[in-house]
């Protein structure tokens, strides 16, 4: 496990091998190589693929009739009850992985006994449960609703997509604590934009109870996002010194 | 330094044993790590899935093979693990891409080099000359698709320019069959080569097949689509060398003897002493193996397996940049085609060749659109670019 950048062998620059370097630039000039086509041709099989494409896939229905009607689904009838469903959703899946970054940094930080940052154990578990409450209040906020909050959604999906590299950071063990705070700022800034439109969503129809719910969400991600910038930028500068 | 290939019977079957932790190794480092170390990893990566792959086959023709099959097979699993395992998180599917075809170049121009019976080396020179381009290809999409720097992984080893055009590899598939050159008589290095070079194109196939849907852009997936059909070709045309007339035996004999050469070759030249510890383990686990199978063929054909195998190894594969030949062979034979078992002009393929290249290429040419107009840059095609040019 590496606890800061260091001075190494590091071979993928071509200045680490000036000899082999100069012969490798001089291949075009000794092969006389040809480079056919248009770059365009690059960007024409993406163009027509995007025109062809099917949907990632879908927002399920209600899951009974009994349940759209006792919820609050049908009173936001007529504004894409599906669009809030999927987003809520996203955010379901974000916090439940979200939960699961921070179990991984709490083992990296238990593990480095990292004292660079300024993080201290009792703030990274609250972060961490601060996550797991987030969750659930989607779970509940989806089930009132009507929806089926194991359902997998389309921005749901998406979203673990786009998390993988942050996942992969964290648990890797060759990472310093100060990498993984790197990956968790880019989950909080994230994080944050993504509940302020969710309360948004919510207030525009007329959930005005969830929208308070999603702004008092978003006091608490906004104060794990100074925590979190905090931590990372004096592990940098700390190292720097 | 020469090995008595039966000499050492090497670590006996019931004391090859591995933890979770021992197949699960830490990594090694993709920016640190010098290239010719991961290329040993794909290599030895591959021959142990070619001797899973074999020996799956011979228990579906054997019964009595079965049981020692399993037993040695069970080891060469946990082989291929321990090994693959190498290969650290950090490299993207398309990097290690990068360095399977750095794999394929830097290996098959070693065995052409050395390469005794003329067809095996024309084989081989031909093979070489297609890898070489996929190279450029995929180098063109890392560049293209990520912003990365083959050179990363390649660490200036290995040219990237085009060779001969990729979509030009595609053949009708018997102009892919070769003559069964390789027989009993053969020398021992080409028996080796053949083997070796069979191992280390099906698992590019089987690394192709598997990883190319990963991709969320099309033309990836289209141009992994088009590379994994000419592995495909590649594993066809270097298992047709082989000796289709020996027994189950005498090709396990021969597979388990490749293992040994390999291992060996990979020992003497490794420069991560973590690794170098590996090859070394792993080298005589393979001893074991190969005292177990000539054990057998001596109690079932009542023959000495020096019949089969070669007293001495033959001098270990050479680990270094194959560049100047490669060159020297890009120049000489960029032109060259199949034709049924031969190697032929340009303008002599068969109908049946053109009349599958113009089908497959009838919707598109991934390999032309990925890679139109690129030439290599160091720090990639966007350093030459200037924002006011952008």
């Amino acid at each position: 496990m590496s606890t800061q950048a260091h001075m190494g062998t590091n071979r993928t620059g071509i200045q680490t091998s000036p000899r082999e370097t100069k012969k490798m630039l001089t291949a075009e000039e000794k092969l006389q190589p040809v480079f056919t086509g248009d770059p365009a041709d690059f960007v024409d099989i993406k163009v027509q693929s995007i025109a062809e494409a099917d949907p990632l896939g879908s927002v399920p229905p209600p899951a009974t009739v009994k349940g759209t009607l006792k919820s609050g689904m049908k009173k936001i009838t007529g504004s894409n009850p599906q669009v809030f469903i999927d987003k809520l959703a996203e955010r379901a899946a974000y916090e439940r992985g979200g939960t699961r970054l921070y179990d991984a940094l709490i083992v990296k930080f238990q593990a480095t006994g990292d004292s660079t940052s300024g993080a201290t154990l009792e703030e990274l578990t609250s972060i961490r449960a601060d996550e797991l409450a987030h969750y659930h209040l989607l779970v509940d906020a989806i089930r009132k609703l009507g929806g089926d909050p194991t359902a997998q959604t389309t921005s749901a999906d998406l979203v673990g997509v786009e998390t993988a590299g942050l996942m992969q950071v964290v648990n890797d063990p060759r990472t310093s604590f100060s990498d993984c705070l790197n990956a968790m700022l880019v989950a909080e800034l994230t994080d944050v934009d993504a509940w302020n439109l969710l309360a948004t969503l919510a207030e525009g129809i007329g959930q005005d109870d969830l929208a308070q719910q999603f702004r008092d969400a978003l006091l608490q991600e906004n104060k794990h996002l100074q925590l979190v910038r905090g931590w990372y930028t004096r592990s940098v500068v700390d190292a720097s010194a | 330094m020469t090995m008595k290939i039966l000499e050492d019977r090497g670590t006996p079957l019931d004391r090859q044993r591995f933890t979770w932790r021992e197949v699960s190794p830490k990594p090694i480092s993709k920016l640190d790590d010098d290239a010719f170390t991961r290329i040993r990893i794909i290599l030895m990566n591959g021959v142990e899935h070619e001797a899973l792959r074999f020996q799956h086959a011979v228990a579906r023709f054997d019964s009595e093979l079965r049981l020692p099959l399993a037993q040695i097979r069970q080891i060469e699993h946990q082989q291929e693990t321990l090994i693959n395992w190498l290969i650290g998180p950090d490299h993207s599917p398309l990097e290690t891409t990068i360095a399977y075809e750095q794999t394929a170049i830097e290996v098959t121009a070693a065995m052409a080099r050395r390469e005794p019976d003329e067809y095996v080396a024309q084989t081989l020179r031909f093979g070489l000359l297609e890898d070489f381009d996929h190279l450029y290809r995929y180098a063109a999409l890392l560049d293209r698709l990520e912003g990365k720097d083959a050179n990363n992984i390649l660490q200036s080893y290995t040219d990237i320019v085009p060779g001969r055009p990729t979509h030009v590899h595609h053949r009708y598939a018997t102009d892919n069959v070769r003559r069964p050159t390789v027989t009993r008589a053969s020398h021992p290095l080409t028996k080796l080569h053949a083997l070796t070079i069979t191992a280390g194109e099906q698992q590019t196939h089987n690394y192709y097949v598997n990883i190319g849907p990963l991709f969320a852009d099309p033309l990836a997936r289209q141009l992994y689509a088009e590379i994994a059909s000419i592995e495909e070709q590649h594993v066809t045309q270097y298992e047709s060398l082989l000796d289709p007339t020996q027994s189950f035996l005498e090709q396990w004999l021969l597979h388990e003897a490749m293992e040994v050469y390999n291992y060996w070759s990979c020992a003497q030249q490794e420069s991560n002493p973590r690794i170098k510890g590996i090859w070394e383990r792993m080298l005589d686990y393979e001893q074991g193996h190969l005292a177990a199978v000539a054990d057998i063929f001596k109690e079932t054909v009542k023959k000495d397996p020096l019949e089969v195998l070669p007293e001495t190894l033959p001098d270990p594969l050479p680990y270094a940049s194959q560049r100047d030949f490669v060159r020297k062979v890009l120049v000489d034979e960029i032109d060259m085609r199949a034709r049924g078992t031969e190697y032929v002009g340009p303008d002599e393929e068969t109908e049946a060749t053109l009349a599958y290249r113009d089908h497959v290429h009838s919707e598109g040419v991934p390999s032309d659109a990925v890679a139109a107009g690129y030439r290599y840059q160091p720090g990639t095609e966007l350093a030459r670019q200037t924002p006011a040019a952008a």
